[in-house]
C-alpha cells in the first residue's frame, strides 16, 4: 500500500512540476521524464537482473528509427510509430539477447558494446536512409495531439509515457518474473538449482528493457522532432548506467532521481565551466565512496528498507 | 588590518554587502539607460567541434566590439550570451531551450557542425526564434529546416564544391578520384563535385569512402586507379595527419597526381607542420585566404587585427594556434546581417522576430568590406542561403597562396525550397 502511495505520489508532483515550472524548466522535464523512461529499462536489465550491458544505445536508437523511419517513409502517424518504435527496441534486445546471452559478465558487456557499434556503424552506412550522421527532421510537435500546442502535447505525451513506464516497471518487480529476475542477479547458479531457466529469465528481462528502452528513443525522436545516428553512439549506453548508477540500481524511482540530478549538474556546471564532465566524474567517484548504492539506494539501505 | 585578515562576521556581512551593492550598480554604469539586446551563441566550445568553436566565440566577441563601439542595433547595447553544446545535437536543441526561454535571448546563432544544426533547428522553429546557422552545410538550402533557420554568413558546401569544378578540370585534370568520409559531410562532396566534374566534361573515376572509424589508410590507397590526373580529398578530424603522411609514404618521390583537398582537414591545423610536407604544391578549397594575400583589402587587414590573426593565419598571441579562418568569417558576417536585418525591422523585442525574418528574407546583395570582409555576397531570401566567392590555394614554402578565385555563379544552383511561402 504504501509503495502505490509513494509511487503515485510521485507522479501526482511530477504532473503539478509539469503544469507549474516556468517553460524552460518544463521543457527540461519532459526531456528527462522520456530518459528517465530509457533508465527505467535499463534498470530492470541491470538493477534488478544484473545484466552490466553496454549495448543499451542501440535499443534506444532502434526506438528512434524505428518510429523515425516509418514517419519519414511512409507518412505513419505519430502516435502508432511510437509503438512501433517501442516493438522495434523489444525485437532488438530479444535478438541480441538471444546471442549475446550465451555469456556473462565482462564478456557480455563486450558483446553488446559489439552489437551497439554494429548498429551504429549500420545506421551510418544506410545513410541515404537514415540520413546518417547528420539525421533526419521529424514532422513539428504541434501535430502530435490535436488541438494541444507543441509544448502541452509534449508535456502530456512524456508523462504519459513515464507514468506508463514507472507503474509498469513497478508491477514487474513486484512480480514473479521480478523476484526472479533479482534471484538471478543474486545467485543464478542456485536459482538454476531450484528450477529456473536462468537464459529465459534474463532474455526476459532484456526484451523488456529493449522495451522501455525502444519507447524511450521513439517518443525522444518524435516529441523532439529530431533522429540522428549519434543516438546510438556508446554515449547513450553509458549515459543510463550513469543515471541509474547516481539514482540507486534496483530501485524504482532510482532512474528518476539519477537522470533529473545528471542532466541539471550538466546543464548547471555547463554555465560556469567548459568542463561539465569533469562534474559528473566528481559526483560519480563521491557516489562510490560514500554512497555506492546510489542515492535512493542508500536511502533503502539507512531508513526506508521497504522500498522496491 | 587585523580586520582583513582575520573578519569577523560583521566585516565579512558587511563586505559582502558592499559586493553586492557594486555588482547590481555596475551593469548600469557599463549599458547606459537602454536594455541590451540580447544575442544567444550557441557555441561548439566542447566536442568534436571544439577547434572551431575556440576561434568562433573570438571572433563573435570581435565583432560584438565593432558593433557596440559603432553604437550598438537600433541605439541598444548588444551582448552576446555563450552556451556550450559539446557538438552534440541533443545538448544543441536543449541550448537553444535554454538560450531563448531561459537567457530570454532575441535570437540565436553560430553553430556550426551539421548534425548540431539539423537536430537543433526543429526546436527554434517551435520556439518561433530565428536561428542563424554558421554551418555551410546544405541542409538549410535543401528545404530539410524551417523557416525561422537561415544561413546568411556562409556559402553552402553543395556551391563551394560546384564551384570548384570548372578550375579543377581545366587546369589539374579531368580524371579525378575522390577520397571522402564515409557519412552525410563526405557524401556531399561525393555527389555534387561528381555532378560538377561531369558537367565540365571531366569524370571521377574512382570513389574511395573511409570508414570515420579508421585511423590508417595505408590498404585503401591502392584502390586509387593508376590513370588518375587529380586526387580530391576530404578528410574531417585528427586522421589528416595520418592520411596525408601515409599518401607521401604511398607515392614516394615519384610521381604522383595532382592533388586538390578541403581546407576544412586542416582548419586549425599549421600547413608547414612536420609531416605535412607532402602538401607543397598541392591545392587547396579555402573560403576565406588563411595566410594575407598580397592584395589584402582594408576590410580583411582590419578583420584580421580585431579577431586576432597574424599575417600567417595563426593567433597573434600564439603562433601554434592556428585559425579557422575558412569558416570563423561566417559569425563575423551573421552579425553584421544581425544588425542590419534588426535595423531593418525596427525590431524592439522578441515581438519583432517575424519582422526580422521577413527583413533578412528580403535582403539580395551584400557588399565586400567592413561587414563582409570575406567578399560580396549573394543572398537568396527563397533558400535562406547565401552565396560568394570561393578561392583555391597552392601550398608555397608551407603557405597557402591563392591561385583562383570563382565568380559567384559559379556556385548557385536553382531552387529546392521557397522557405519565404511557409507560415510562421
Amino acid at each position: 500500500m504504501r509503495n502505490w502511495i509513494l509511487h503515485l505520489g510521485t507522479l501526482a508532483l511530477v504532473a503539478v512540476l509539469l503544469v507549474t515550472l516556468p517553460p524552460y524548466h518544463a521543457t527540461n522535464l519532459a526531456r528527462i521524464l522520456v530518459l528517465v523512461v530509457f533508465a527505467i529499462g535499463y534498470n530492470l536489465a541491470f538493477g534488478y537482473t544484473g545484466l552490466l550491458s553496454l549495448g543499451h544505445a542501440l535499443f534506444f536508437a532502434a526506438g528512434v528509427y524505428g518510429a523515425a523511419l516509418p514517419v519519414t517513409y511512409l507518412g505513419l502517424p505519430q502516435l502508432p510509430a511510437l509503438i512501433a518504435g517501442l516493438a522495434a527496441g523489444g525485437v532488438m534486445a530479444a535478438l541480441v539477447g538471444l546471442l549475446a546471452l550465451r555469456t556473462a559478465g565482462v564478456s557480455f558487456m563486450i558483446v553488446t558494446l559489439m552489437f551497439a557499434q554494429a548498429g551504429y556503424l549500420t545506421l551510418l552506412y544506410f545513410n541515404p536512409v537514415t540520413g546518417g550522421d547528420e539525421g533526419l527532421v521529424l514532422p513539428d510537435a504541434a501535430t502530435l495531439l490535436p488541438g494541444l500546442s507543441a509544448d502541452a502535447a509534449r508535456a502530456t505525451i512524456a508523462f504519459a509515457l513515464f507514468a506508463t513506464a514507472l507503474i509498469a516497471a513497478l508491477v514487474i518487480v513486484q512480480s514473479r518474473l521480478g523476484r526472479t529476475m533479482v534471484a538471478m542477479r543474486e545467485n543464478e547458479e542456485r536459482s538454476r538449482m531450484l528450477g529456473y531457466n536462468p537464459f529465459a529469465v534474463k532474455l526476459a528481462a532484456l526484451a523488456l528493457s529493449g522495451l522501455f528502452s525502444g519507447a524511450a528513443g521513439a517518443a525522444y525522436a518524435l516529441l523532439f522532432g529530431y533522429a540522428g545516428a549519434s543516438f546510438a553512439t556508446i554515449q547513450y549506453s553509458i549515459l543510463p548506467m550513469l543515471w541509474v548508477l547516481m539514482g540507486g540500481a534496483g530501485t524504482v524511482l532510482g532512474p528518476l532521481i539519477g537522470t533529473a540530478a545528471m542532466f541539471y549538474l550538466v546543464d548547471i556546471a555547463g554555465s560556469y565551466t567548459t568542463a561539465t564532465l569533469l562534474f559528473v566524474g566528481v559526483a560519480l567517484v563521491l557516489l562510490i565512496l560514500f554512497a555506492p548504492k546510489g542515492i535512493l539506494g542508500t536511502i533503502r539501505e539507512r531508513w526506508l528498507t521497504w522500498l522496491p | 588590518m587585523t580586520n582583513l585578515i582575520t573578519p569577523t562576521r560583521r566585516t565579512l556581512l558587511k563586505g559582502m554587502g558592499a559586493g553586492l551593492l557594486a555588482s547590481a550598480a555596475l551593469p548600469g554604469h557599463v549599458f547606459g539607460q537602454a536594455a541590451p539586446i540580447k544575442l544567444g551563441f550557441q557555441l561548439h566550445r566542447t566536442g568534436i567541434g571544439a577547434a572551431y568553436g575556440r576561434w568562433y566565440e573570438r571572433t563573435a566577441q570581435a565583432a560584438l566590439k565593432v558593433v557596440n563601439d559603432a553604437g550598438g542595433i537600433n541605439g541598444r547595447p548588444v551582448e552576446i550570451v555563450f552556451e556550450d553544446d559539446a557538438t552534440d545535437p541533443k545538448r544543441g536543441a536543449e541550448v537553444v531551450e535554454k538560450l531563448a526561454s531561459q537567457a530570454g535571448c532575441d535570437l540565436i546563432f553560430g553553430p556550426l557542425f551539421s548534425h548540431v544544426v539539423i537536430g537543433s533547428a526543429p526546436r527554434a522553429g517551435e520556439l518561433k526564434i530565428p536561428y542563424l546557422v554558421c554551418s555551410e552545410g546544405y541542409h538549410v538550402a535543401s528545404g530539410m529546416l524551417n523557416r525561422w533557420t537561415m544561413q546568411p554568413g556562409i556559402t553552402d558546401v553543395r556551391a563551394q564544391v560546384s564551384s570548384m569544378a570548372p578550375w579543377v578540370t581545366q587546369n589539374l585534370g579531368k580524371k579525378v578520384t575522390m577520397v571522402y568520409p564515409d557519412y552525410a559531410f563526405g557524401y556531399d562532396h561525393r555527389d555534387f563535385f561528381t555532378e560538377a566534374v561531369k558537367a565540365q566534361g571531366g569524370e571521377v573515376i574512382a570513389q574511395i569512402a573511409i570508414p570515420p572509424t579508421e585511423t590508417t589508410f595505408t590498404r585503401y590507397l591502392p584502390q586509387i586507379p593508376t590513370e588518375t590526373e587529380v586526387l580530391y580529398h576530404v578528410m574531417v578530424g585528427p586522421a589528416v595527419l595520418t592520411f596525408v603522411k601515409e599518401l607521401g609514404d604511398f607515392y614516394g618521390s615519384g610521381a604522383r597526381p595532382q592533388i586538390f583537398g578541403f581546407i576544412d582537414s586542416l582548419e586549425a591545423v599549421d600547413t608547414a607542420s612536420p609531416g605535412l610536407e607532402f602538401l607543397e604544391g598541392t591545392h587547396f578549397w579555402e573560403a576565406h585566404n588563411r595566410v594575407k594575400q598580397a592584395d589584402a583589402s582594408e576590410a580583411e587587414t582590419f578583420y584580421r587585427a580585431a579577431v586576432g590573426v597574424d599575417d600567417n593565419g595563426a593567433s597573434v598571441s600564439d603562433a601554434a594556434d592556428v585559425a579557422t579562418y575558412s569558416h570563423m568569417f561566417s559569425v563575423w558576417e551573421t552579425l553584421s546581417v544581425i544588425k542590419k536585418g534588426m535595423e531593418a525591422a525596427g525590431y524592439q523585442g522578441p515581438a519583432d522576430r517575424q519582422k526580422f525574418v521577413e527583413a533578412v528574407e528580403a535582403m539580395t546583395t551584400f557588399d565586400a568590406g567592413q561587414d563582409h570582409p570575406q567578399g560580396d555576397k549573394v543572398f537568396n531570401g527563397k533558400t535562406h542561403q547565401v552565396f560568394g566567392h570561393q578561392f583555391i590555394s597552392k601550398v608555397e614554402g608551407g603557405k597557402l597562396m591563392r591561385v583562383h578565385q570563382t565568380a559567384i555563379e559559379d556556385g548557385q544552383y536553382a531552387d529546392a525550397v521557397d522557405y519565404s511561402t511557409q507560415s510562421f
